[in-house]
């Protein structure tokens, strides 16, 4: 099936088919860092979200879009267990990390938080001072590090802040703007050398030009890390995405709203050429 | 069109009652508190001077009489009744915010005994603190020891009640961050939570040592007596409080007694107004802002 794609996504379709490194023939097969095979979340009684199957490739930036409501966010939660602190919430079905299942009895979640850690959608650094937010995640894990010092200039370089912080690191992490705050804590989040970055619409509260900083550093990210991001601006993921996965709500026998994967493929083919018409509908701005 | 005041005359005159009604009462409330310190200043003045502190309680000669033991079984007692109450009121905060499931019946008894025992007459705390912890089972006889376990038990609900309401205030995105990045629940709560709250968590402790200071009742139960010469220890031998000399001194007929009693307030009051001043200093450099 074919319809029109609005003009206004194609020139940056172009450019997230430039950025996918798949199509680099000096990069290894990738085989997928993490899969979902069949999960489901329930909250208490409550199904919240079904069958969801869904491979991560390593090194790459999987994007999640979809109306409000689909429950992007407690699929992305779930990748690192964040949903486990939640009363009633439980997880059905297998998601593996590096083949092994992340919800293996024996598994401890703090150590699957260290490897898979999560930005979340309003900036949140501790009210503490620069140095000691990134310090914080070695810290309490208990990292052996030669300098500390070293670690955290480290991370903030990775995330494009050293530059503007470099003079105050001890300063109230709270003084930053909004934008500042937020490449903090993706600082923070590597400081801990995670293998997963997810993030949960980690622009949503920024301006344009702090968003710009931070997709910019996304794809920089990506080639040390792997990245999944949750948006609701589907124009941000046709520019920082390789892959993308449609999620909508639909309504079960009891009238419950729950969330389910509609289509997954390569970000370019999503964004021209959908082959679910509920993803070409969302792509197309008449429903969402 | 008229534009001049067309409400009528009943609304308005409400309307200006309403305010000066407010004030009026303010205004008995400040009167009250401030003729009573008044009274104290005018009466004790004449009294002070420094053997009011370092000398010890005198029937026969009210001239040189001091509050010396009174100041430092004050002194004692509050110190104990501190060390008492913020690990157990903030332990108790903790568990009753971060790891209570809400459902469960037994926390939901808990919630229900620390409200009501907050407001359980002090008096009633000294039958229990001579009932079980001046005598059997922890038999600690009438010592600073059994009236410090007392008054911590009497005030322990206020320490509780303002620690959950400051844990309470720490956002959870704070939590979830530091979760997601690998720290334990309780890692969680001693680097951040608690720090964060640290300012809440104090001004619970100043409410329960400005009424800690001022409990004569129970401790009289307790057996504090009127009449210590020696310095108090915490464990042994005789004591006595501010609230409870100043009571003595009071009740004697003798116009001395009266002024030595009015120049204890005035002792009393500069030692809570000390307390409070170092408290709020403390409480406001460390205020959390969100």
């Amino acid at each position: 099936m074919n319809t029109a794609t609005p003009t206004s996504l194609q020139p940056t379709v172009h450019i997230a088919a430039e950025r996918d490194r798949a199509s680099d023939p000096q990069r290894p097969a990738l085989a997928p860092i993490m899969e979902m095979k069949d999960v489901s979340v329930f909250y208490g009684g409550y199904q919240a979200v079904r069958g969801v199957s869904l491979p991560i490739a390593r090194n790459q930036i999987t994007a999640m879009i979809g109306p409000s409501g689909c429950r992007k966010s407690t699929i992305l939660r779930s990748l690192n267990r964040m949903n486990d602190p939640i009363p009633g919430a439980q997880v059905i079905g297998r998601i593996t990390y590096h083949g092994q299942d992340l919800y293996a009895p024996k598994v401890d979640p703090i150590e699957v938080r260290r490897r898979i850690g999560m930005v979340f959608q309003k900036p949140n650094p501790f009210p503490k001072s620069i140095y000691d937010n990134v310090a914080y995640g070695p810290r309490v894990t208990g990292m052996k590090v030669a300098s500390m010092d070293d670690l955290v200039e480290q991370a903030l370089r990775r995330a494009a802040l050293w530059d503007e912080v470099k003079d105050k690191l001890k300063s109230s992490a709270l003084a930053l703007s909004g934008g500042q705050q937020q490449r903090l804590c993706i600082a923070r989040t590597i400081a801990v050398q995670p293998d997963v970055i997810l993030m949960d619409e980690p622009c949503s509260a920024l301006d344009p030009i702090a968003t710009a900083k931070i997709e910019e550093l996304m794809y920089e990210l990506a080639f040390e890390y792997t990245i999944v991001i949750v948006t609701h601006n589907m124009q941000q993921a046709a520019r920082v995405s390789n892959r993308t996965a449609f999620f909508t709500a639909e309504l079960d026998e009891n009238g419950e709203r729950y969330g389910r994967l509609v289509e997954y493929d390569e970000t370019a083919k999503i964004f021209t050429n959908p082959a679910d018409k509920r993803t070409e509908d969302y792509i197309a701005g008449r429903f969402g | 069109m008229n534009l001049f005041a067309t409400r009528n005359r009943r609304d308005r005159a409400a309307n200006a009652v309403f305010p000066a009604l407010l004030l009026l009462g303010l205004s008995v409330a400040v009167a009250g508190l401030s003729g009573m310190i008044a009274w104290s200043i005018i009466e004790g003045a004449p009294r002070l001077n420094v053997s009011l502190i370092t000398n010890g309680p005198s029937i026969l000669r009210p001239e040189s009489a001091g509050y010396r033991p009174a100041i430092l079984g004050t002194v004692y007692l509050i110190g104990g009744v501190v060390a008492l109450i913020v690990p157990l009121g903030v332990g108790a905060a903790i568990y009753l915010e971060e790891y209570a499931d809400k459902t469960r019946w037994y926390n939901l008894f808990f919630e229900l005994n620390i409200q009501n025992l907050a407001g359980v007459p002090s008096i009633v705390f000294g039958i229990l603190g001579l009932a079980y912890i001046a005598r059997a089972p922890l038999d600690l006889g009438f010592t600073l020891a059994a009236g410090a376990i007392t008054i911590a038990l009497l005030v322990l609900p206020t320490v509780i009640i303002a620690a959950r309401e400051a844990i309470r205030a720490v956002p959870p995105s704070i939590r979830e961050a530091s979760l997601a990045l690998g720290a334990t629940p309780w890692q969680t709560i001693w680097r951040q939570v608690l720090p964060a709250s640290f300012s809440g968590v104090l001004t619970g402790v100043i409410l329960a040592i400005a009424r800690a200071i001022g409990e004569a009742a129970p401790l009289l139960l307790v057996g504090a007596v009127v009449r210590v010469s020696r310095d108090p220890d915490f464990f042994q031998g005789a004591y006595t409080t501010l609230p409870v000399q100043i009571f003595n001194y009071s009740s004697r007929a003798q116009v001395e007694f009266q002024q030595l009693a009015a120049a204890g307030i005035i002792v009393m009051l500069g030692l809570v107004l000390l307390m409070n001043s170092v408290a709020a200093f403390l409480r406001d450099r460390y205020e959390q802002k969100w």
